[in-house]
């Protein structure tokens, strides 16, 4: 398990680091130069030089890289360009939108997935199958941010139960912060639910129809107790896979539902740093995204390991 | 063939998306270019089947031309994906536990870290918003998807008795990989197609709905909802009649999948009579 564990460890700093250069190298063929974009078309040359040297531009790309990484292990992301604050505070202050409101997505969507998807399985081919996975195709065919404006029109505009948009803060207690997050997370959520309950429900189809399983039947355990003690934890191990990836698809996807409800996390943020040619920023919130895929991957994998250890053979 | 309804009401659904897009070349109930503001946000009525929006224009006729936008970002965005993952796949298979496999694999995780929204968001940052970039986007996402579908179907191909006898035939692996191995895969991937169509249509419905999509005037789903938005509230049609056409096109697209797989897959088609 150890061995298993560096090898992966070793494949997520590999990966970790082309990722850096990919963004690195793809962020500086950007056409236009940060600082005569900030000073305006009529900007004198020295003063732009001036600006260039103050934002770090002025010295070669391997050494703005090598700084960028160096700063980055060390949790510095560097200045912003257009709003002179350090780049780690403005994503520490976003973060905490965003991966709430990730984590509340992937719980309910857990919540909604897993009941659904073990009933359709134990009912299969019936009438309650069939209901649930027509549901389920129609769940997978809404896009989110259109459920989203949905949901505020309904909840927000007609019931006022909730507000159609923005975040208080976490100051403002836990649950005032909560609520305004509910609305996003059940947008964000609906989707994946769909997909998790068909990955849960096909994935307890296999184990049921498993030798295991006849045994467990064999011995006595009715269909219900065979399905609760021996079949849902085998059936477990693809469902962790999807999750894994969703919980990347739910932090990328929160990008579009900020927008919807106007919420101050890590989307709103890259949006205003494209327009302003805040190229800092965009590459640094794009190296903390896919960092936390490609952490959560590694995760999974680890959690897959310990779960089936016939996997640790493989890489 | 006609027994399989997730096919049957897939092919309906798809029809009724590709049916309304071609006929838009030639002909729209209004002209989407003329503003007729003292008939605007009409709810829907026999002039307007589906209303008219905040500038007057009828609803309709930017739905059908929508579809457009839609189906060519989503169909040249598959393209890229199975013009460029399914030789990488092939390639892969073929020189399994080699290096360009090792290469090639650990290529496809790499890109598989960048979310399709996340690769959007680098492109529009470097090149600005189009639907090209759009188009660019989804398809360097779709890349690896068809690169592991492959490689995962050829890999049991290259076991079989008919590549054997193909080799000692004296062929050559890549003329065996696209002669044999390819057809025989042909049908894992006209289903991976279909699912990574209809996904390609809900990603640029999202691109174009946060502006990273197509650009006006060019008609397009996702942005028609993100002009919706403010008007919610005083004009629900704005927002329901586009959401739905997305709907009706994924869902379509995805129960024509089903409904292929089924009928394609005999392992499945056993399982079910």
């Amino acid at each position: 398990m150890l061995r298993y564990s560096l090898k992966r460890l070793l494949s997520l700093i590999v990966s970790l680091a082309i990722a850096s250069v990919v963004i690195f190298l793809v962020i500086e063929v950007a056409p236009g130069d940060p600082a005569s974009f900030m000073l305006g078309i009529n900007a004198q040359p020295d003063t732009v030089a001036a600006l260039r040297a103050e934002l770090g531009l002025d010295v070669s790309k391997t050494q703005r890289y090598l700084s960028w990484v160096g700063g980055m292990l060390q949790g510095d992301f560097g200045t912003s360009y257009t709003y002179r604050t350090p780049v780690t505070q403005m994503i520490a202050d976003r973060v905490w939108v965003s991966l709430p409101l990730a984590l509340y997505a992937l719980t309910l969507s857990t919540l909604i997935a897993f009941p659904a998807g073990i009933y359709a399985a134990s009912r299969r081919g019936k009438p309650g199958d069939i209901t649930v996975m027509g549901a389920t195709q129609l769940g997978i065919a809404v896009p989110n941010f259109w459920f989203a404006m949905l949901l505020v029109l309904v909840f927000a505009i007609n019931l006022r139960w909730f507000s159609a948009g923005g975040f208080p803060g976490w100051d403002e207690g836990f649950f005032v912060a909560l609520k305004a997050l509910t609305l996003p997370a059940i947008a964000l959520a609906l989707p994946q639910s769909a997909i998790l309950a068909r990955v849960m429900r096909s994935s307890l189809l296999d184990i049921l129809s498993e030798d295991f399983m006849r045994t467990a039947r064999a011995k006595g355990l009715s269909r219900r107790q065979a399905l609760w003690r021996h079949g849902l934890r085998n059936a477990l191990v693809p469902v962790l896979t999807i999750m894994g990836l969703q919980f990347s698809f739910l932090l990328a996807g929160g990008i579009i539902i900020e927008q919807v409800f106007f919420l101050p996390g890590l989307g709103r943020l890259i949006f205003q740093a494209i327009s302003a040619r805040d190229l800092i920023v965009v590459e640094s919130v794009v190296m903390l995204l896919v960092f936390s895929v490609i952490l959560v991957n590694f995760l999974v994998d680890l959690a897959y390991a310990a779960v089936d250890p016939r996997l640790r053979s493989r890489t | 063939m006609i027994r399989s309804r997730n096919l049957l009401l897939g092919g309906l659904l798809c029809l009724i998306v590709v049916a309304g897009a071609l006929v838009s070349f030639l002909w729209t109930p209004y002209d989407i270019t003329v503003l007729d503001i003292p008939n605007k946000l009409q709810t829907p009525s026999l002039q307007h089947p589906f209303g008219t929006d905040h500038f007057g224009r009828d609803i309709l006729s930017m739905i059908m031309i929508g579809a457009r936008t839609s189906l060519a970002v989503a169909i040249v965005a598959v393209g890229i994906g199975m013009g460029i993952g399914v030789p990488l796949g092939l390639w892969a298979a073929s020189n399994k536990g080699g290096w360009i496999d090792e290469i090639i694999m650990r290529g496809n995780d790499l890109v598989f870290a960048f979310p399709s929204l996340v690769i959007a968001i680098l492109i529009t940052a470097v090149m600005g918003a189009s639907a090209l970039n759009a188009i660019i986007a989804i398809g360097i996402f779709n890349i690896p998807v068809f690169a592991r579908l492959t490689r995962s179907g050829a890999l049991s191909l290259w076991e079989r008795e008919f590549i054997l006898a193909a080799r000692v035939a004296g062929k050559s692996k890549a003329r065996i990989s696209f002669e044999h191995i390819l057809p025989n895969v042909g049908n894992l991937l006209i289903v991976q197609g279909t699912i990574q169509f209809s996904l390609g249509i809900l990603a640029e419905a999202g691109l174009s709905y946060v502006g990273l999509g197509a650009q006006p005037p060019i008609p397009s789903w996702g942005r028609m909802l993100a002009d919706a938005q403010t008007m919610v509230s005083f004009a629900p049609h704005l927002a329901m009649v586009p959401g739905l056409a997305i709907i009706t096109a994924v869902l379509g697209l995805n129960l024509m999948g089903d409904g292929l797989r089924d009928l394609l897959d005999p392992r499945i088609r056993v399982v079910r009579q």
